[in-house]
């Protein structure tokens, strides 16, 4: 029965049930957020490493989002250092990925023969995950409310075959089904009087303490050091489980988290602006020669198509 | 005559892209026809977001038949010859071949092969995949199943489906019969994504075209602009307002619709303290919508123009309030921006600078602007502008690179700096500077004309020429990542706009000295650089190059002022019979001095003996004496920067010159007299260098 609750215009997670809905009636998995901290829903190890190799893979699910330098102390109305992603991945893309997508609109409520929708020019590329594609972000009335990617290349690898990635702002889609111009007025549940739940009531004071924590607090020195022991575990572990000769690679996902984590490590080290404009580039391609190498590993295991 | 129609759908095209990809498939289609001898009356491309068209009118239904006439072996050759004959010609026995008789050389055999025209859908069938295969797309990918496989179809985003019929108006065309990637021409396509969303049956052109209206796609591109332009324009009118027009934008924004229909949103009257630049800035770049103007005035109103894709059910309120809101939260932070950066100085942004590294081998911002100011100072007093002033300039002048402003639009750097310098109330010059020392930004742009920008415009060029020539990262090619040539351009024109006096090579100096450790940039081979540049320049002004190097060619040239007036008193010379005839007689002198110091292996560079020459003939008399004169006056005209005097002077060889030549003879018997003579040619080849070097002038 719909309610307030679960209505994809009323209430954030009723969003985040719609789509979760839609796409589950299109065949995709419907995964839970990975449990580590990560910059976008592409580095969850169901987008990255699941997009090569050449195994037909359909999911979607939730990521919440970090990137420390977009806090605001709560301040600005539209930008978070946490966010959520709504992130669908289909391997091979079916030819008509572009009707799915704008059909998914519809399923959460945006009537296509009111509203203006918009396929502008968007190349994708993520330098620490080596990886790049062409596609859109997608207007909605002049605001972008997806990015719409053909994966080309991960993690250094041709993607053989071409994944669709569908990745919705969650937030800015719930402003604009809701009407709402600052984000912590956003309905959250749905609900009325008392029981009423609006983001900022859920994540203001996060905003506020993270955002001190990732310009004033943070632990450089620390910092430092996880993104070093990272590094080396990363290796670690792909060394511990590398193949012999026509066998099969045993370790790669542990490997990869620590991947993650170097990344994340980093984004909070160039929050807190502790790495210079030249350093910038040899950390992020250190975590590039990190993902690569988790990639190629990847490639040798069963779910890699080896 | 039958005509071809061509359809390429596709997944949304970049705006950028399309003109471009239109007039590649016309090329491509047309060439490739041409090549096979198929004439065509006229070829036209279209563009839209989903999809490439081209009508190619007036093919024939074939080719022409060929006739090749093979003449064969001697009748009675070996064997092995006959063989190889009868394979080259298609022929299986004699028995198809003739027999011709040459009356000198017997009997020969001859196959006449006869080759039908091919039907032109079978040689568009041909053509057609190969071109689709091979389109040379900016970026392209591949997509779905079948990007597994080597060799995957690529297109700048999903190939959809193709449309490609060939036949003569008054019949049903044909289907060119072709598959690629999977997909297989035929005649259905599909109009606007919401409007018409059906499939449409198309045969030929006129219809195809008329189909598409009717399924709210309007097929030519010029005619999507002009819609939005006068739709535009009316909106605004309407409003008592004037479109800033914007040809770029109008371009991106018609290849962003099949069916543009124009809005006309509003935004606060507040939102109006902001530069104007900067509304426009966050308007144009990330919303793609135009700015408008009161009428009649320069300042912005507080609305904008937007172009959708859609008729909507509710006439556009929806679209336009989901508009607003967009602009609305841009202008807010462009306004947030604005507050901010006014509350910090631009001195107190410096030390900012310090931690930004402008290139790795060059160091920071911070001492970028150094060397910057302290050249700027240097430079001032040649400039007529006042010292103090240029430094303090050149010092405020990249403060605005951290600014939140130009750190969210990097194209009003300098402007943005400029509109801070004013709030601060610093002086008027000072502001001009800092937002004037970027320019001019190409051949077009606007040059500076204050003095105190003139300076820092200066200084910022040659620091940056004089650095990277100092770490070696010279443009190579099509390769000038650092826009060096756009620079040394900048430079060029300052000073000829300006007509300013300066020693390059004194600047190349100062500013390599400021590069401390870094310093030693080569002098001759920046200048070597400029000499390249003015010629690219002068060449657009109607000026010869090889001017450009006779002149540079002289030992000292480094006064581009000087050098470009006397390059135009040259070139008027040698546009008069004068200079016209003593070019030919210089060029006689230096051919005979190149053999015959070549001969003797030794120069002929001593001055001559006038004593000598005086006991000769009149006419070798008479040019030593004009010589000396000629050489003595275009001399003193060169030092006074007379360079039409200096040419006269030379003028008055011509006729010395040419009786010289009638009357003596060079190569006498004499060794002391001939050796006198070449010497007497080797003073013309040096009278002439007085005003440049006349063997780098061609003709």
């Amino acid at each position: 029965m719909p309610s307030a609750a679960n209505s994809p215009k009323k209430s954030f997670q009723g969003l985040i049930l719609a789509l979760q809905e839609y796409w589950a009636a299109k065949g995709c998995v419907i995964l839970q957020p990975y449990d580590m901290e990560v910059g976008a829903g592409t580095f969850h190890p169901a987008t990255t490493l699941r997009a090569l190799g050449p195994k037909p893979w359909k999911a979607a699910y939730v990521q919440p989002s970090r990137r420390p330098k977009d806090g605001r102390y709560g301040e600005n109305p539209n930008r978070l250092q946490h966010y959520y992603q709504f992130q669908v991945i289909l391997k091979p893309n079916p030819p008509n990925l572009q009707e799915l997508y704008l059909a998914s609109l519809e399923a959460i409520g945006v009537d296509l023969k009111l509203h203006d929708i918009r396929f502008v020019e968007d190349d994708w590329e993520s330098p620490t995950l080596g990886a790049w594609g062409l596609g859109w972000e997608c207007w909605c009335d002049g605001m972008e409310v997806s990015q719409f990617t053909y994966f080309q290349q991960v993690a250094g690898f041709e993607c053989a075959p071409v994944a669709g990635e569908l990745t919705y702002g969650l937030e800015r889609l719930a402003m604009y089904v809701q009407g709402v111009e600052n984000v912590y007025d956003l309905d959250f549940n749905g609900a009325e009087g008392e029981d009423r739940v609006t983001y900022g009531d859920v994540f203001l004071q996060a905003e506020q303490e993270y955002s001190r924590h990732n310009f004033e607090a943070s632990d450089s020195e620390m910092l430092f050091r996880q993104f070093t022991d990272a590094e080396s575990a990363c290796r670690a572990y792909l060394a511990a489980g590398a193949p012999e000769e026509g066998q099969r690679h045993r370790i790669v996902q542990p490997a990869y988290d620590q991947c993650i984590k170097a990344s994340h490590v980093f984004n909070l080290l160039d929050a807190r602006g502790v790495i210079s404009v030249t350093e910038r580039q040899s950390y992020i391609l250190r975590v590039r020669e990190l993902a690569k190498a988790c990639g190629a590993a990847w490639l040798r295991t069963e779910a890699g198509g080896a | 005559m039958p005509d071809l129609l061509l359809e390429l759908r596709s997944e949304e095209i970049p705006a950028r892209m399309q003109r471009r990809a239109a007039e590649d498939l016309r090329k491509l289609v047309t060439d490739a026809l041409v090549e096979r001898g198929f004439l065509y009356e006229g070829a036209k491309a279209f563009a839209t977001p989903r999809r490439l068209a081209l009508h190619v009118a007036g093919l024939p239904p074939r080719g022409e038949a060929v006739r090749e006439e093979r003449r064969g072996p001697r009748v009675g050759a070996p064997e092995a010859a006959v063989q190889g004959f009868l394979k080259g010609a298609g022929l299986t026995s004699l028995d198809q071949a003739q027999t011709i008789t040459d009356p000198k050389k017997g009997e020969f055999y001859l196959a006449v092969i006869e080759k039908p025209g091919r039907e032109t859908l079978d040689v568009l069938a041909e053509i057609l995949p190969e071109i689709v295969k091979n389109f040379p797309w900016p970026k392209a990918m591949r997509w779905g199943a079948a990007s597994a496989q080597p060799g995957a179809l690529r297109w700048v985003r999903p190939l959809q489906s193709i449309v490609a019929t060939f036949g003569p108006e008054t019949e049903t065309p044909e289907v060119v019969p072709f598959e690629v990637g999977g997909i297989r021409a035929g005649t259905t396509t599909y109009g606007h994504r919401f409007l018409a969303p059906g499939a449409i049956e198309v045969r030929r052109f006129d219809d195809y075209i008329q189909a598409l209206e009717k399924a709210k796609v309007i097929l030519d591109a010029d005619r999507r602009k002009d819609v939005i332009l006068h739709d535009a324009r009316d909106l605004a009118f309407a409003r008592g307002l004037d479109l800033v027009e914007d040809e770029g934008l109008l371009e991106e924004v018609a290849g962003l619709v099949e069916w543009p229909v124009v809005l006309l949103g509003s935004f606060d009257d507040a939102f109006l303290d902001i530069p104007a630049e900067a509304i426009r800035a966050t308007i144009r770049a990330n919303q793609k919508c135009f700015v408008l103007r009161k009428s009649g005035s320069e300042d912005l109103a507080p609305a904008f123009i937007l172009v959708s894709n859609l008729v909507a059910s509710d006439g556009g309120l929806a679209i336009t309030a989901g508009n607003e809101r967009v602009v609305r939260a841009r202008l807010s932070d462009a306004k947030f921006f604005w507050e901010t950066d006014k509350a910090i100085r631009l001195a107190e942004r410096l030390p900012k600078l310090d931690s930004i590294v402008f290139h790795e081998k060059l160091g920071t911002q911070g001492a970028r602007i150094q060397r910057i100011a302290a050249l700027a100072k240097e430079l001032a007093p040649l400039v007529g502008a006042d010292p103090a002033e240029a430094e303090q300039a050149a010092r405020l002048a990249k403060a605005d690179l951290v600014t939140e402003m130009v750190g969210e639009f990097p194209e009003l750097q300098g402007l943005m700096g400029a509109k801070y310098a004013v709030l601060e109330g610093l002086p008027p010059s000072v502001a001009t500077a800092i937002g004037d020392h970027y320019k001019p930004l190409g051949p077009t742009d606007r040059v500076p004309s204050d003095p105190v920008a003139i300076a820092v415009a200066l200084a910022d060029k040659i620091d940056t020429l004089v650095g990277f020539w100092a770490i070696d990262e010279k443009p190579t090619g099509s390769k000038d990542p650092y826009a060096l040539r756009r620079a040394a351009l900048g430079v060029i024109r300052l000073i000829l706009d300006r007509g300013l006096r300066l020693r390059l090579r004194d600047q190349f100096g100062a500013a390599d000295r400021q590069l401390g450790d870094r310093a030693g940039a080569d002098p001759a081979d920046l200048l070597a650089f400029f000499a390249d540049r003015l010629k690219v320049y002068l060449r657009d002004q109607g000026a010869r190059h090889d001017l450009v190097d006779a002149v540079f060619a002289l030992p000292g040239q480094d006064d581009l002022l000087l050098i470009v007036r006397r390059v135009e008193a040259l070139q008027a010379f040698l546009n008069s019979e004068d200079g016209k005839n003593l070019l030919a007689g210089y060029k006689r002198a230096a051919n005979i001095l190149r053999i015959e110091e070549k001969k003797d292996g030794r120069a002929y560079d001593a001055a001559p003996d006038a004593a000598l020459a005086a006991q000769g003939e009149p006419a070798e008399r008479a040019l030593a004496e004009a010589l000396q004169t000629a050489r003595t006056e275009a001399s003193k005209a060169v030092e006074a920067e007379d360079f039409a005097g200096a040419m006269r002077a030379l003028s008055t060889l011509r006729a010395p010159v040419d009786a010289f030549f009638t009357d003596v003879t060079v190569n006498a018997p004499d060794p002391k007299l001939r050796e006198n003579r070449l010497a007497l040619l080797n003073a013309l080849r040096a009278a002439t260098r007085e005003v440049a070097d006349f063997s780098k002038i061609e003709g």
